[in-house]
């Protein structure tokens, strides 16, 4: 029986939901332009994931087998459903700018995934911890998204500057491509190259290994 | 109809599902290693797309928007906060509707098909483009010709992923790129193509 700590912390570097299993890019890449709506949509995963964990996980023994998915869909859109009127009520603003990215947790990857693969077998305890930690995985990565997309793109953190841009009479001319969609990409592949560099045993193997090539050495 | 073909292309390329909201993107990394499977899922995204945007926006507009129960004696009642719920339930019942008309009616579709279908269900894709429906606020033609747009968006993204990637399974990529890594990179290059899209108005 894995402890919790080890739950809660695998899922940040050793496991990462983004960078290792595929899950949970959909919504995440489209909110990471500004700090402030990365933090909010990481805390509104993390929640979702940790509670629909919890919730499944209780009920795992009453659920008949075939429409568990149902069931676990309703749980999450029902969860889902309470974060977003939280943040109309509160942060309206926020929820705004996030537009449909509230909405689609509830078809994050992580959040059913989570819930399939752990819940259904783990007590309760543990499955809320799997859920916070995986929540924090995703956030790992997507804050470190948001750390360089939002100060080279507009050369703010947090909507406070701190790279004086040229407009406000500072010297950093803003990058563009950083607050547009490929920018997301380019960095997460890199970010995924810098964690498999050090952890070595995540790389995948290739398809084809390429053969030395005889007949140049031959020449030579 | 004009209006209704530059929507189409609106979403098609500008409005890119895939490229420019990272919409559906599980299952455009992890099923896009082959040309033939990636073609056969977006065939299926196409076809969900273009019936539930739609009837969820029969939903949206005649049952839970502001003032729309007021053909049943509830002008005041707004009921949009079940959306989410209603939308998911929708996508997952037509999904399974939809699976078991092939299956007694076009074996042959359903055979392609088979393995991808119940995967669509959690597409984010196919929610993404009900929850546009709603805040763009589409009536009932611009809905289905924003889901077939945006299905075919998705499809053609998918389809040229594959394409690449299937190149790329003979090159040799530095270790810790290889698989995921790589597969981002050339993401990032493809949405960067379709960028150049932009600002095209019909």
């Amino acid at each position: 029986m894995a402890s919790s700590k080890e739950v809660l912390f695998n899922p940040i570097l050793d496991n990462n939901p983004i960078a290792l299993q595929v899950l949970g890019i959909c919504s995440a890449l489209a909110v990471t332009v500004s700090m402030a709506n990365t933090l909010v949509m990481c805390a509104a995963v993390t929640a979702v994931t940790a509670f629909s964990s919890l919730f499944i996980s209780l009920l795992r023994n009453h659920m008949p087998s075939s429409i568990r998915i149902i069931v676990q869909m309703t749980i999450i859109a029902s969860l889902v459903i309470v974060v977003d009127q939280l943040l109309q009520a509160y942060a309206f603003a926020i929820s705004k700018t996030l537009s449909v990215f509230v909405g689609l947790i509830i078809t994050n990857c992580i959040v059913l995934g989570r819930a399939e693969g752990f819940a259904m077998q783990n007590g309760p305890w543990l499955s809320f911890v799997d859920g916070i930690g995986n929540g924090l995985g995703y956030s790992a990565l997507l804050v470190s998204v948001a750390l360089i997309r939002e100060p080279l793109g507009a050369g703010t953190l947090m909507g406070y500057e701190i790279l004086p841009t040229v407009n406000n009479g500072g010297w950093y001319v803003p990058n563009g491509l950083m607050l547009l969609a490929p920018s997301a990409f380019f960095i997460i592949g890199l970010l995924i190259w810098a964690l498999r560099s050090w952890k070595r045993e995540q790389v995948e193997s290739a398809d084809y290994e390429i053969a030395e090539n005889i007949q140049y050495r031959e020449a030579h | 109809m004009e209006y209704y073909l530059s929507l189409f292309v609106r979403a098609v390329f500008i409005d890119n599902m895939a490229l420019t909201f990272f919409l559906g993107m599980c299952t455009f990394i992890a099923i896009s290693k082959k040309i033939s499977t990636a073609v056969g899922l977006g065939i299926a995204v196409v076809v969900v797309l273009g019936i539930t945007v739609p009837v969820n926006n029969l939903i949206y507009q005649h049952l839970l928007r502001e003032g729309a129960l007021s053909w049943a004696g509830y002008p005041g009642v707004d009921l949009s906060f079940l959306g989410y719920l209603s939308y998911i339930g929708v996508i997952a019942a037509l999904v399974q509707i939809l699976e078991m008309f092939l299956d007694k009616y076009v074996p042959a579709l359903y055979n392609a098909l088979g393995v991808f279908l119940p995967l669509i269900t959690v597409n984010c894709a196919i929610l993404g483009a009900s929850l546009f429906m709603v805040e763009r606020d589409y009536t009932f033609a611009e809905s289905a010709v924003f889901g077939l747009g945006a299905g075919v968006g998705w499809m053609l993204a998918i389809t040229a992923l594959a394409g690449v990637r299937e190149k790329l399974k003979y090159s040799d990529v530095p270790e810790g790129l290889r698989g995921l890594g790589i597969t981002f990179i050339s993401v990032g290059l493809i949405s960067l193509c379709f960028m150049s899209f932009g600002g095209i108005d019909l």
